[in-house]
This record gives structure tokens, sequence and C-alpha cells, in this order.
């Protein structure tokens, strides 16, 4: 590189570095920079932090530059596509290195009750995001309350067994159908809108689900939420610590042991997910997955040809509700308490993000998505308040390395000839 | 093969206050192609939009062989032997081309497998690009696609909404003679709507000529081309 071009190149950065100071300075100067405090007296006091804002200006001005003069250039030249084409390649093996290791879990050494919890956790996010992947992924209508069909999985899990003393694998199902019915009733009054209207009412219906659940106290407790709802039974073998004849650890002479039971409840997420997972892959090939991608490509494209838009969407809406009253049921029962703090809009954002960094539409990246997301949040609990600053800036990353999610292609569902797989960095954003 | 194919009464509608059509009339008889012309915001793609349904008819009736499919839902007009090449192709980007002929089969509730191979026959050129999405394609395959896609659900009646709109004229006239092979072989009646009036009138057997809502003029292709006022009337119209 000649030497103006350097010096040009230089001076841009210094500019762009220093835009960058300015926004960080309008942030931080309300946030970082003015403190109020209780005095002794009681009385609010200001407190002013000019330091940290100057040392964060700094730190901001410092990193922008170094982005722009060493990261920046070879950013797209070799790292996105490295990183594109190596993780397309990579996921024929990941895949099945990922269920392979996700199946023998709880039996590799050194793996106790906090990593198997987390294991859990992180399976039901999988689950949640393969659910929510039809609707936002396949169907692309884009749906911001998906937590409320979490919520009636729960609920209708929750209720069935305290009022009629119903077992879970009876539940499961019934929890699955309301929450699809649930699914078709928000169905309805969305079936006109597209994009953003379509987001906020979907938003508004997840706030309407929870906040009826808060305050029909007679029924649902609301904010004492539902305690001792009973935990799931091996086929009607109960895990229990007294060992006696009618239970999992009598019946298969085994030491009776807590760990019976999260053993058993990872691997019924795991089935669950699994499931989730063969359907979503299965009904892709099936017409009416192909409705539900062509539904997101060009609605009126589908009625040109021929689309019921009304049942493909309904049935999208449908399918991905009752995955989430799978996992809401399974929530219920691994908690034994559940209450409507656990369906906030923040979960609902969460399951969103793991589906859009995942690459929407990407089964393999949504595992791997849920895995970061949840596992890493969970890395960095020793971080305390930091943590979110930190899961923010990785999330910045991903995206900024990644736009179209850690994995954006797309293999088609029908195929004569040879199998090719066109990487989403090769056509332009949306219209493909 | 006598008989009617298509017969529009009296048809008006619009969007909301905005009336498109004021009372248009026109037939397709079985094995025609039949063009309308006229210019931008004439109403010739609400009136290709209209006989499927969306949006509906205010008043007039739309038969279909002579059944009455006025009030018939959407979906279930293009079920019964009307197929629509819509205005901008409309094609699905992200998925494969075969992909987006297969939903044209499976979306009408038909086997694909046995008008593929036509299609294929019809357009070689979306045989070679079968596996590439349809976002890659280049502006004509794309409208190639657009029209083998409809002609995957079989259809009587085939719709076809300004093929050449933004195409070479090498590519138009591909186009254009591939729409006379299907009329000509298959029998297959079309309505066609274009701005390119001279290559239409051309093709055409008889056409009609759309202004703001209303048909001002009628008559076979070449009659039409040889009116002193064709010209007028398609550029605008309304001196």
């Amino acid at each position: 590189m000649t030497a103006p071009g350097k010096a040009g190149r230089l001076g841009a950065a210094l500019l762009d570095a220093a835009k960058a100071m300015l926004v960080a300075f309008g942030l931080f100067v309300v946030m970082v920079g003015l403190r109020t405090d209780v005095s002794s007296s009681g009385a609010l006091l200001l407190r002013t932090r000019w330091m940290d804002v100057a040392l964060l200006c700094a730190a901001v001005f410092v990193l922008r530059l170094a982005m722009a003069l060493w990261v920046r250039p070879r950013l797209p030249a070799a790292g996105s596509a490295l990183l594109g084409t190596g993780l397309t390649r990579a996921g024929l093996l990941f895949g099945p290195a990922l269920l392979a290791v996700a199946l023998v879990l709880p039996f590799i050494p050194g793996i106790g009750r906090y990593e198997l919890d987390l294991g859990i956790l992180v399976l039901t996010y999988v689950m949640l995001g393969w659910g929510l992947n039809i609707v936002v992924g396949l169907a692309g209508l884009l749906d911001l309350g998906y937590v409320a069909f979490y919520a009636v999985g729960a609920y209708s899990y929750a209720l069935l067994a305290q009022y009629f003393g119903l077992s879970f694998w009876i539940c499961l199902p019934l929890a699955g159908i309301l929450a699809a019915f649930w699914g078709v009733l928000l169905g309805f009054p969305v079936l006109r809108l597209r994009g953003d209207y379509l987001a906020i009412v979907t938003l508004a219906f997840g706030e309407i689900i929870r906040i009826v659940l808060l305050n029909w106290v007679s029924l649902t407790g609301g904010p004492n939420g539902i305690s001792g709802i009973p935990r799931p039974t091996f086929f009607g073998l109960p895990f229990s610590m007294s060992g006696g004849p009618g239970t999992f650890a009598g019946f298969f002479g085994l030491e009776p042991s807590p760990s019976h039971r999260v053993i058993f409840l990872y691997y019924l997420i795991l089935g669950l997910a699994l499931l989730t997972n063969w359907v979503a892959i299965r009904i892709r090939r099936q017409p009416i997955g192909r409705a539900w991608e062509a539904l997101r490509e060009d609605e009126i494209a589908c009625r040109a040809l021929g689309i019921n838009i009304t049942n493909t969407k309904l049935t999208a809406f449908a399918l991905g509700a009752m995955f989430a009253g799978f996992a809401g049921a399974f929530f219920a029962t691994r908690q034994a308490f559940i209450s409507p703090e656990s369906f906030t809009f923040i979960e609902s954002a969460i399951i969103l993000a793991i589906v859009v960094l995942g690459g929407l539409g990407s089964q393999i990246g949504i595992a791997v998505a849920a895995i970061v997301m949840i596992g890493g949040f969970e890395l960095f609990r020793d971080l305390d308040e930091y943590r979110m600053l930190v899961f923010g800036a990785a999330m910045v990353v991903i995206m900024v390395a990644r736009p179209r999610g850690l994995v954006g292609s797309r293999a088609p569902s029908v195929l004569l000839g040879e199998r090719r797989r066109i990487d989403a960095s090769l056509v332009g954003e949306g219209r493909g | 093969m006598p008989g009617t194919m298509l017969e529009v009464e009296g048809l008006a509608t619009g969007y909301g206050a905005v009336e498109a059509l004021k009372g248009v009339s026109l037939h397709v008889d079985k094995g025609e192609i039949v063009t309308l012309i006229g210019a931008n915001g004439a109403g010739k793609s609400t009136l290709l939009m209209s006989i499927c349904g969306d949006p509906r008819a205010r008043t007039g009736r739309i038969l279909l062989d002579g059944q009455d499919i006025t009030a018939k839902p959407t979906h279930e007009i293009m079920r019964s032997g009307v197929a629509q090449s819509p205005e901008g192709r409309r094609i699905f980007p992200r998925m494969s081309v075969l992909e987006n002929l297969i939903l044209g089969a499976q979306a009408a509730g038909q086997d694909p497998a046995p008008q593929l191979p036509k299609v294929f026959a019809l357009f070689p050129r979306l045989e070679e690009r079968q596996s590439q999405r349809g976002g890659t394609l280049s502006g004509g395959e794309q409208q190639m696609l657009a029209i083998g896609r409809a002609l995957m659900s079989r259809p009587r009646l085939l719709l076809l909404d300004e093929p050449s709109l933004g195409l070479a004229p090498l590519i138009s006239r591909q186009i254009f003679a591939a729409i006379r092979e299907l009329n000509e072989r298959e029998g297959l009646t079309v309505l066609l709507v274009e701005q390119n009036a001279n290559q239409a009138l051309r093709l055409a057997h008889r056409g009609y000529v759309l202004v703001t809502g209303r048909i001002t003029m009628s008559g076979s292709g070449a009659e039409l081309l040889a009116r002193p006022e064709i010209r007028d009337a398609y550029l605008g119209g309304g001196h």
C-alpha cells in the first residue's frame, strides 16, 4: 500500500474513532456520569463521576481505532468467508457429534448435578428455539409473544394435575393441544398482519396471557404461582428415595439416588427436543412446509399459486405453539413450581435471539446458539453485574461477523441430481 | 374448440375508496390468446387479480368455463384451473428453482411429477439451473420460472401479467415465442396483460384496450394494431 493511502486510512480511522467516542460520551454522560445516592439524612444526592466517563470514552476511542486499523481490513476478506464455509462444512459432522455428546452427557465423568441441570435448561431452550423456528424461521411470522404458549403449556399441566390429578404423561399431549389451540386463537386476529404489526400484536398477546395468569388469583394463584406440581414418573414408577418395590430404583434394583430423576428429566427433554427437530425437518419437505417457506418469501405469490393463506398461517402458529406447550409442561414438572414471573417478555426475547443468532431456519445453528446463549450466560456468572455487558458485546460480535446468523445457509428440501448448498453470504440480504 | 373459457361481465372493483375497474366486460374463448393493453394505472393488473378473487368484485360476474367463480375464495379459484404469473414475477428468491416449480403444482393440490418435464422442455434453462436459488437467476430466467411455476398446476387458463417487464428485447421475444408455442401445441388459453402493446397485439388473436378502468376498444390483434388511435390509447388516452 502506498504512503498516501495509508495516511488516508489512518485519518479515516481517527475520524471514525472520534465519532464513536462522541456517541459513547452521549450515552455514558447520563448513564455513568450522573448517579443518585441516598445521603445519610435520607435526601437524594447527585454524585458525578466524570473520571469514569473519561476513561470509558478513551477506551471506546482506542478500541474503535484498533478495530478500524487491524481487525476491519481482514475481517470481510478472510474471517467471514472462512468462518462461513468452515461452519457449513463442519455442520455435516458437527450435528451428529453434538447429538452423540448430548446422548452420553449424563455418563461422562465429571458431569455432576449442576452440569446436568444446565444441560436440561439449554435443551429446553433448544426445543423452544426449534419450535419458534417453525413460526419465525420457516413461515416468516415474527412472533414476540412465544412465551405465552410456553406459559399455557406449563399452566395446563399444573392446573390439570392440581384439579384433576392427571399424570404428566396424560397432561403432556393435552398441554400441547391446548397451546396449539391458543396458537390458532392468536392466529386468527393476526392473519392479515405482517412484519412490525404482527410483532406488536404478538407481543401484546404474550403480555395478556401473563397478566391474566397474574390476576386470575382464584384459578392460578396469581403472583404466588402454583407449587407442589407432581414430578414425572418413569411410566408410572415414581423417583422416590424410599427405594420400595413400586419405585424406579426398587423396580430396577438400583441404589435410590436423587440423580436418577435428573438424568430422567435430561433424557425426557432431549427426547422432546429431538421430536421437535424431527417433526420440523420432516415437515419442511412436505407441501405444507414448502408452503410455509413460500409464505415467508412472498405472500402475494402464494395467493396467486392457490395456497390457502389462512390455513397455512394457522398451522404454523398451531404447530409452533404446540411444541412450546410441550416444553411448558416439562418446565412445570421439572420446577414443581411455576409463577407468571417465569413467563415474562425477556423469555420471548431470548428464544427469538436464539433463533436469529442461529441463522433463521437452521436447526443446528439454533442448537449452537442456545448453547452459547444459555450456557454462556451461566459461564459468565462470576462476572456479576458485567455479565449482561459481556453478553451484549458477544451478541454484537456474532452479528457483525455473521450477519445472517451462525449458520446462514439453507439447503433445498428437494433435489434432482447433486447436492448443493448456497451460502447466504453469496446473495443479498432479504431478497436472496 | 368452441366455447368460452372466461367471461367477465360488468366487473367493478377497487381498493378502499379508489375505484380501479368501472364495469369491465370481456371474454376469452377456449384456445385463444387475448391481450389486455393499457397504460400504467389503467387497471390491467387489478383485472387479473380480481379474476383470482383478490380484490373481490364489487359488482359484476366472472364465469370460468360457464361456472360462476365470482364469490369463490382465491385459493379455490387457483385450484379450479386458473394460474397466474404475477406482475414483477414474484418468484420465491431463497428457494431453489426446483422448489419454486414444485410449489406451483403442490399449492394447487397437484402432483408435480408429470408436468415437470414439460416445463423443462419449454424452458431448458430452468433445468440447467434447477438447484440454484430463484433470487440468483437473471430477469429473463426469473420470468421463465414464474411462467413455468404457473404452468405446473396444469391450468386451463393462464393469466400473464406483464411478462416482458424489464427484459431485454431478445429475451422478451423468447418469452413471447414460448407463449405462442404453448398456445399452439397444447391449446392453452391465455389472457395476457402487457404494456408492450406492439408485441402483445402481434401475438394475440384478440385484444382489449383498458383506459382508467373501462374498456375503450376491442378487436382482433391485427385490427387494433392498424388503428391510429391505439398508440394514444395505450399511452394514457383521454385527450
